[in-house]
């Protein structure tokens, strides 16, 4: 870049320093977290994701039960949490008087702001003891058949965590389908309801299926912050380094473990696992993030 | 029936769901919000907030250190990042093309998708490892990893809503760029600069992963830069999961603190922008 | 200029704040004895008000790890460092005991009152997921005359590195041969059934709250919080629900104290005896600095006076001969 004024190039220097220190911090930050993991890449190689046997006693470590824990809530979050983001969206947009529009988006918007802690206080002493005593009973009765409602119920496991992190991600997904709902233009809208729709129809075919790829970008926005929520599901998931197919029994994710054992981890070796984890963790939640962010900006420039 | 009323009835059906699911949606925040004041509203005194804990199991005490200690990462971490922020989102405003702005946009991208416990290891690494010992220093450049982000994408997305105009008026009255850039452009956006900010902040108030094992935990009141500090989201962490019922108590009232402070700065950013806005209508 | 008036405000005011401090000794390690250890340093800071203790539950494990690390002054943990660890510190450690506690077997279970029967194998067979009913007939044939429901057995286990884990599975692999082959003994293991809390706290709440649970804690959790514990077999062939005095007489039996202090008590012999039984220890760095001397003026005391506190605790006080012993070194 050409200078006429010499305080204009000082102030430029300093600010592209400050920038290139802030790419070079990040840098240096996965570096490190790369080199920590180097010892238990060298001591487990590839059967580090191929096992679920974690014991860092015997230094055997095997993270495939928090892979699957991870996955499994992060998904079932966003089956729960997909429908009622999606209506809510659409309710906004499309139902509600522009008056009453701020307030209600505004409270949706709050969820988000509610600290994960505060909603695992509120998952451990509200809805665990929900989930055992009331859902559970009626779940066994009536799905009781499938394998995945069967076996004993602590009230805390893999469904309690998926029940708080589709709340938790709701407000994302909302959020994202309510920006996809506004490009829509109000002449396609106007033109269904001039054909004779009826208001239903009109959303169904003006307005969600033009949408469709946002609101898959939207949905891989809110698992990406699903696989990486750390205390509510730390505090409501039971810890237990184990593959179960019942949705009932106990899991561990790869957050809630790091967030267990890292202050109290017994060696260098299960640091470096644990570091690991941390690694796999950010390298999931940078793909699923980055192929949000893919589809959603296709989807904006088709529309252009 | 005919056609036409099986359509209009699915179509009052269908909108009849979409109320239910934004009362299905808002029930929770409701519950939640319900239950704090309910249990932590109720538990609050001034105990709470002028004594240190008692020892395990013994009734009373309260949470000064940790309401304390979260004040001070959290305005240890603004210090470092705010500033650090606000200088690269007008840097990524105003010379936001060629490799260099796009290299820190990616960082400032990627930083915000890395999970919070993720962003802990770092600051371990970073700064646990080699002082040797759980600090507040390290709980504060964690707490700075979160808020930075955000400060740096609000600040871009502000000052490129910006009229190009505006800057060449600027330039065309013969000041210089630098000139035009703090004096004209953010001086004339702070509020909206600072709405990014309160957010980031209000966000970084309430972590708890990152504080784990970076500021660790104290019993005691602490100012110290190098040792272990309480914070208020770690405090309540802690409470939580302890079986006594005194100690639950008081991690209710922690919650029912922090959501005042986390809620509470983020109305205020909300005002901001919205008096903002009306301004500009009238 | 204005703004940097401010700046120059905030530094002057800040400063006096990061330079200030008084002795803040820093500690983590067991949780076992968690409630004792709180006690004392409060009633310390009261005889000696300038120095101040942090300690931080964390588990053994962590306590041993942070110690060799050098992130805290000293360590505390219930299980004895092992030989590979104490390699690994840059010092000596000296293992300093300074109480006896009981793991308490402890259940929540709609319909069963309290000091259910159970002997070490049917207990072993619960936490192996052998056992999954309350009313399954192995603990019928030990407790005829209580009306078991048929509620399903919930396993609470450690989910950290702990001390109280190393003495339970001591206990367990001490009394099943199928529990030593299979899972072993450890301060964290590979649970083959059951849920993870933190800490003795967490496992505590979580068998409180939940009906059907069973769990291992210290003592003092189990009393303070008015959960059910099991009366135990002992070697004697009698039940022995945990009590001070059951922990006391089986630190009595004790014949050996070994050089160090590193002594299991589990399923001791003799009448009366609670099998669960362990010292529990604080981790001493042997280097000369001024925080450890003050370390070890807060031992003395926490040997002779502290001892008072035990009981009302639920700890029992070290037996005589070892607390002249462990006086002695220091």
């Amino acid at each position: 870049m050409k200078f006429i004024n010499k305080q204009d190039q000082i102030n430029f220097r300093l600010m592209q320093g400050l920038a290139i220190g802030v790419v070079v911090m990040m840098i240096i930050m996965i570096l490190l977290l790369v080199k920590q993991s180097l010892p238990v890449i060298e001591l487990s190689g590839l059967s580090f994701l191929t096992t679920d046997w974690w014991n860092p006693i015997e230094e055997e470590f095997g993270a495939l039960s928090f892979v699957y824990g991870t996955l499994v809530t992060s998904f079932l979050a966003l089956l729960l949490a997909s429908p009622f983001s999606i209506a809510v969206a659409v309710f906004i947009t499309e139902i509600l008087p522009d008056k009453v529009k701020p307030i209600i988006s505004m409270l949706v918007e709050m969820i988000a702001a509610v600290p994960s802690i505060v909603f695992g206080l509120w998952g451990l002493f509200f809805l665990a003891p929900f989930v055992q005593t009331t859902l559970t009973p009626f779940l066994k009765s009536t799905l009781g058949f499938l394998p995945i409602f069967q076996g004993p119920s602590f009230g805390i496991g893999i469904l309690t965590a998926s029940m708080i992190l589709a709340i938790m991600i709701i407000p994302t997904i909302t959020s994202i389908c309510r920006e996809v709902f506004k490009t829509v233009p109000n002449l396609q809208k106007e033109a269904a309801l001039g054909l004779g729709a009826t208001r239903f129809e009109m959303i169904k075919l003006a307005i969600l299926k033009p949408s469709f790829s946002g609101i898959m970008g939207a949905m891989v926005l809110g698992l990406g912050r699903a696989l990486g929520e750390t205390m509510a599901v730390a505090m409501v998931i039971g810890n237990q380094p184990s593959i179960n197919f019942s949705l009932f029994a106990p899991g561990s994710t790869m957050a809630s473990v790091i967030a267990n054992e890292y202050a109290e981890a017994d060696n260098d070796i299960h640091l470096s696992a644990l570091c690991l984890v941390g690694l796999l963790l950010f390298v999931v939640t940078l793909i699923v993030n980055v192929s949000a962010r893919t589809i959603v900006w296709r989807f904006g420039s088709n529309e252009r | 029936m005919n056609y036409y009323k099986v359509q209009k009835l699915k179509s009052h059906l269908f909108i009849a769901c979409l109320y239910c699911s934004a009362a299905f949606v808002l029930a929770p925040l409701i519950m939640v919000i319900v239950f704090l004041f309910y249990k932590g509203a109720s538990s609050l005194n001034l105990d709470f907030f002028m004594n240190l804990p008692k020892p395990v199991g013994e009734t009373g005490g309260g949470m000064k250190h940790a309401i304390i200690g979260t004040f001070y990462m959290v305005g240890l971490g603004s210090l470092i990042a705010v500033p650090l922020g606000i200088v690269c989102g007008i840097f990524l405003a105003e010379y936001g093309k060629g490799k260099i702005p796009n290299c820190l946009r990616m960082a400032s991208d990627l930083l915000t998708g890395v999970p919070s416990i993720v962003i802990g290891i770092f600051a371990y690494t970073l700064i646990v490892v080699p002082l040797k010992g759980f600090s507040a220093l390290a709980g504060g450049v964690a707490l700075s990893l979160i808020i930075l982000p955000i400060v740096i994408r609000s600040t871009e997305e502000i000052l490129k809503l910006i009229p190009g105009h505006i800057r060449e008026a600027g330039l065309a009255l013969g000041l210089p760029r630098w000139k035009v850039i703090y004096f004209i452009i953010v001086k004339g956006n702070l509020p909206n600069i600072f709405t990014g900010v309160i957010l980031a902040i209000s966000r970084a108030a309430g972590e708890t992963a990152p504080l784990l094992f970076t500021a660790f935990g104290n019993m005691y009141l602490s100012y110290s830069l190098t040792g272990p500090m309480a914070s208020l989201p770690v405090q309540i962490y802690n409470y939580a999961i302890s079986p006594f019922e005194d100690w639950q108590r008081q991690a209710w009232a922690g919650a029912f603190v922090l959501i005042i402070l986390v809620l509470g700065l983020n109305i205020v950013s909300r005002l901001i922008v919205n008096r903002k806005q009306l301004f500009n209508k009238k | 200029m204005k703004n940097l008036k401010v700046l120059v405000l905030t530094i002057a005011f800040l400063t006096p704040i990061f330079s200030f401090a008084s002795v803040q000794i820093n500690g983590a390690g067991a949780s076992f004895p968690y409630p004792i250890y709180s006690k004392w340093f409060a009633e310390y800071n009261k005889v000696n008000p300038k120095i101040k203790f942090n300690y931080q539950a964390i588990g053994s494990g962590g306590g041993i790890r942070q110690l060799i690390k050098q992130t805290v002054d000293f360590g505390a943990s219930d299980a004895p460092m092992k030989e590979r660890d104490m390699k690994k510190a840059a010092w000596p450690v000296m293992h300093v005991p300074t109480v006896l506690g009981a793991v308490a077997v402890t259940y929540n279970v709609k319909g069963i009152p309290n000091n259910l029967k159970l002997d070490g194998e049917v207990l072993a067979e619960m936490f192996m997921g052998k056992v999954t009913k309350w009313n399954d007939a192995k603990i019928k044939a030990l407790n005829p005359n209580t009306n078991l429901p048929d509620a399903d057995v919930l396993v609470v286990r450690r989910a950290d590195g702990s001390g109280t884990t190393a003495i339970f599975t001591d206990y367990l692999s001490n009394v099943s041969s199928t529990w030593k082959s299979k899972y072993g003994m450890g301060k964290s293991l590979r649970w083959p059934t059951g849920i993870g809390a933190k800490g003795n706290d967490g496992v505590t709440n979580m068998v409180k709250q939940t009906n059907g649970a069973i769990g291992y804690v210290e003592l003092a959790y189990a009393v303070k919080n008015n959960l059910s514990v099991v009366a135990l077999k002992n070697k004697a062939g009698s039940f022995q629900a945990p009590t001070v005095e059951g922990v006391s007489k089986a630190a009595a039996g004790m014949k050996n104290l070994g050089t160090d202090f590193r002594v299991s008590i589990v399923n001791a012999e003799g009448k009366g005896v609670y099998p669960i039984s362990a010292f529990t220890y604080i981790l001493l760095p042997q280097v000369e600095n001024p925080k450890l001397s003050e370390v070890k003026t807060f031992l003395k005391w926490a040997l002779s006076e502290g001892q008072n506190y035990a009981a009302k605790l639920h700890y029992a006080p070290l037996p005589k001969k070892v607390t002249d012993t462990v006086l002695k070194k220091l």
